[in-house]
């Protein structure tokens, strides 16, 4: 469960098929912060406390020189206080020099999304003869997801540019065709100022982008019940009433799935009284499925949160891969529980684009298995007609 | 008694005026240049299509600059001659004279080029105080204009604009400065300041000296833009803050940062006082209680091309509203209590600022506004529905919705509610004549009284 406590629901604006529903925090937590790299040169304009007395994180993908030679890297995975973990960045000069000063750099999307899901998808921890020596030893990685970014779903540019951001607001939920495409929130307002344009250099999935395309969305419009009303007061009760039914009806509904989301959740990192962890979904099918990263306080409340939603396709890959992790990676086990024949689980294994990882030959041979079995079925004998 | 046809017709011309007043062919807060201009252009067309003659006719109000343009171009080029010619003629004097030069070169480039058009450049150059002052100013244009209208400039003016060397010195003084300029430092600070910053640079003249010795020769709008730069030099171009116009004041006001407002504080809130009493005239404390809700809302930022315009309008209403009432009260959307440090920020809860505007049941409530109620949508327009149909049915407290931004998707001024009239607004100073309009588009006055209207406007021009 993720826990909002603190984070309050306020009405949403809505643009072309986006609609983007803020959370404001009445008290920000000032011990977790933007790590003062994030802020660059505008060092100035932030009331960054003393070093000392906060605990700062720094998101995923995140461009930065972390380290005393000059070369820049990339932050792997959310990562609290200093990135540990990092990725070296090569840039030719030409590209170097023409990166703006002033403007946050993260990685280009693609990597951005490989490595986010290699840190969430490890690989098998038995070597069952099955699969292949390198999805031993280098598990699932590297993963290569499609995903959009920002800047091609349609409208979301500009609806996060007139998008009007509230005193206080410390997150976001974007909602494409009233279906969650990402949340996202940050301890403090002022990184949220620092973070909000970043939003549109950031990853969404093919059903965000059809989304985008092709359903409108229309705002809820405020409705006042006259016969309820008598004197201004009552107005001012109706106006609250209704704002209250709204951030309960979107709390309950429209990010109900989210909030149950985390089937597992994995803690990375502990420092101070934060920990960071990360989540995958149930996998389970045709609803919505988010994977994300969080840091939560020493009570479990929220103090950031980053979500990728997953594509149909990419829940059904998920779904294989959490069944296969759940059997401890043994085709027999796995083809038992979903009630298939082994050859027919590898054939979908290949289908899901994870054909790599059985061992040449035993895909070969599950190939045949199958192309058997119909043979057999069809009428008069005849050859299957070619792939 | 009204027929329907009567009823759309007042409120399609209503819906022109609205959007003639705010729209300028920019790019807004919600909607880029190109969407702006092809709204704005199908209005033009429908109106002049439908009802040719009150199209001419809303020439008389208090439209701007651009539109009046446009229309003053559509008519001329229109066949048959639609429009009065003095009308035309009275709105062209009230144009900047390079706005007016820039109609002349649009006329030019279409190839509208009839009588009538002839005429109405002749006189308005005709009319101008010094047109070799002119030739110097926009010589471009000028030369543009009289090639257009077949006129030949008598003097020294023509040798000026088509053969600028062929005498060896003009009698005309700045004319002669003109020539001078291109040799003699000196000169060029008998020219002015546009053309003289040219010169400045070809002589290679230090920025600091230049202004200092240009002072004098710059226009009321040069001083106040200049300011701030001048002022980086080391030099006062002293502006009089309280002579410009209110909106205009205000867009200064909001450019400066928050400490130079707060250090400034006395200057800056006299000048804006003293604009909003001169434009209130006799008015002055006349109106009984009023409140105002502003809105200072992310939106008022306007765009890069507008800056801040729709708050700037907001606050030069506030001072305007503080003249004109007997008791005021403003309350901004984002709860700062004092005027002079609003800036462009937060969401839009005009709902909740209404029922705390009417609580008091002030005698007249305005909204300053763009219209996008976000926080929650909608809100504002049921408050308003309840307020008159349930809390207040006799209409004690009048209510008016001036929205300074038009809205290019919608094709009109974005409404709060049906049951309030909407109207777009520019200059502050219009305030009292829109309150006017207003009465129109509530439907308690019908499509005759709207034509006795504008040909009252017209008439007293």
């Amino acid at each position: 469960m993720i826990d909002l406590t603190g984070l309050e629901t306020r009405p949403a604006q809505t643009w072309g098929a986006l609609r983007l529903v803020p959370l404001v925090r009445r008290e920000p937590i000032v011990d977790l912060r933007l790590h003062a790299k994030v802020y660059g040169d505008e060092l100035s304009v932030v009331s960054l406390p003393d070093r000392t007395s906060y605990t700062a994180y720094v998101p995923h993908a995140f461009v930065a020189t972390w380290s005393d030679d000059d070369t820049p890297a990339a932050a792997y995975g959310t990562q609290l206080d200093r990135p540990l973990r990092s990725m070296p960045v090569r840039t030719r000069r030409k590209m170097a020099r023409r990166v703006d000063r002033k403007r946050l750099r993260f990685l280009p999307l693609h990597l951005a999304v490989e490595g986010f899901l290699a840190l969430h998808f490890g690989g098998p921890e038995i070597a069952w003869e099955e699969w292949s020596r390198e999805a031993i030893s280098h598990g699932l990685s590297p993963r290569v997801e499609d995903a959009y970014i920002g800047a091609e779903v349609r409208g979301l540019d500009d609806a996060l540019k007139v998008f009007e951001i509230y005193p206080g607001q410390c997150g976001l939920l974007l909602y494409a065709a009233d279906s969650l495409a990402c949340a996202f929130v940050v301890p403090h307002p002022e990184d949220y100022r620092t973070l909000h344009p970043t939003l549109v250099r950031d990853m969404y999935g093919e059903l965000i982008y059809d989304y985008a395309l092709f359903h409108p969305a229309a705002d809820f419009p405020a409705v006042i019940d006259d016969s309820q009303v008598s004197s201004p007061a009552d107005l001012r009760a109706q106006a609250e009433r209704h704002e209250r039914e709204w951030a309960e009806f979107h709390d309950s509904v429209m990010a109900g799935r989210l909030l149950r989301a985390p089937a597992r959740v994995e803690e990375v990192y502990r420092m101070g009284r934060y920990t960071l962890s990360r989540f995958l979904p149930g996998f389970e099918r045709k609803v919505e499925n988010h994977i994300g990263e969080t840091i939560t306080d020493e009570e479990g409340r929220l103090a950031y949160l980053k979500t990728f939603r997953l594509s149909e396709a990419q829940i059904r890959r998920g779904h294989l891969l959490s069944t296969l992790a759940e059997h401890g990676w043994s085709m027999r086990d796995t083809a038992a529980s979903l009630r298939i024949s082994e050859a027919s689980l590898g054939m979908r294994l290949r289908q899901a684009g994870f054909g790599h990882l059985l061992r040449q030959d035993v895909l070969d041979g599950y190939r045949k298995q199958v192309n058997e079995r119909t043979r057999r079925t069809r009428r008069d004998g005849a050859a299957s007609p070619p792939a | 008694m009204d027929t329907y046809a009567d009823l759309i017709e007042c409120e399609d011309v209503l819906l022109f005026a609205n959007a003639a007043i705010t729209s300028t062919g920019q790019r807004e807060f919600h909607s880029a240049a190109g969407e702006q201009r092809l709204s704005l252009d199908f209005l033009h067309r429908y109106i002049q299509g439908n009802y040719p003659d009150l199209y001419a006719a809303t020439l008389a109000l208090d439209i701007n600059d651009h539109n009046a343009a446009l229309i003053i171009a559509n008519l001329l080029g229109q066949r048959g001659g639609a429009g009065d010619g003095r009308l035309i003629a009275w709105r062209l004097g009230r144009m900047s004279p390079p706005r007016v030069y820039r109609l002349f070169q649009g006329l030019r480039r279409d190839g509208v080029n009839n009588r009538r058009t002839r005429a109405l450049i002749r006189d308005w150059l005709a009319g101008r105080p010094d047109l070799a002052f002119d030739a110097v100013k926009y010589r471009s244009a000028v030369k543009s204009a009289v090639r257009h209208a077949h006129l030949r400039p008598a003097g020294e003016l023509g040798d000026f604009l088509f053969a600028p060397f062929s005498r060896p010195r003009y009698d005309t003084p700045v004319l002669e400065a003109w020539r001078r300029a291109h040799y003699d430092k000196k000169a060029l600070y008998e020219l002015p300041y546009t053309v003289a910053e040219g010169f400045a640079a070809r002589h290679g003249i230090n920025r600091a000296t230049f202004l200092e010795r240009i002072a004098p020769r710059l226009t009321r709008l040069e001083r106040l833009r200049l300011t701030e730069s001048a002022a980086g030099d080391g030099v006062d171009t002293q502006a009089d803050l309280a002579a410009m116009p209110l909106v205009r004041l205000a867009s200064y006001v909001l450019s400066l940062a928050a400490d130079v407002r707060e250090r400034r504080r006395e200057e800056l809130v006299g000048a804006l006082r003293a604009s909003a009493a001169r434009a209130a005239g006799a008015r002055a404390g006349t109106w009984g209680s009023v409140a105002a809700v502003l809105d200072d809302s992310f939106s008022s930022f306007g765009s890069p091309v507008k800056r801040r315009r729709p708050l700037a309008v907001a606050l030069a209403c506030h001072y305007l509203l503080e003249a004109l009432a007997g008791s005021y009260r403003g309350l901004w959307l984002s709860r700062v209590g004092d005027p002079l440090r609003v800036r462009p920020t937060g969401p839009t809860p005009l709902g909740r600022r209404v029922i705390d505007a009417l609580e008091r049941r002030p005698g007249l409530l305005v909204i300053v506004s763009d219209g996008w109620d976000n926080a929650p949508p909608g809100l504002a327009a049921e408050v308003l529905r309840v307020w008159r149909r349930k809390l207040d049915p006799e209409g004690e407290v009048g209510i008016v919705h001036v929205n300074p931004v038009f809205d290019a998707g919608q094709i009109e001024v974005r409404r709060l509610s049906t049951l309030v009239p909407t109207a777009g607004i520019r200059d502050a100073e219009d305030l009292p004549a829109l309150v006017e309009l207003a009465r129109f588009a509530e439907g308690r006055t019908g499509l005759g009284e709207l034509r006795a209207y504008l040909a009252e406007r017209a008439a007293g021009r």
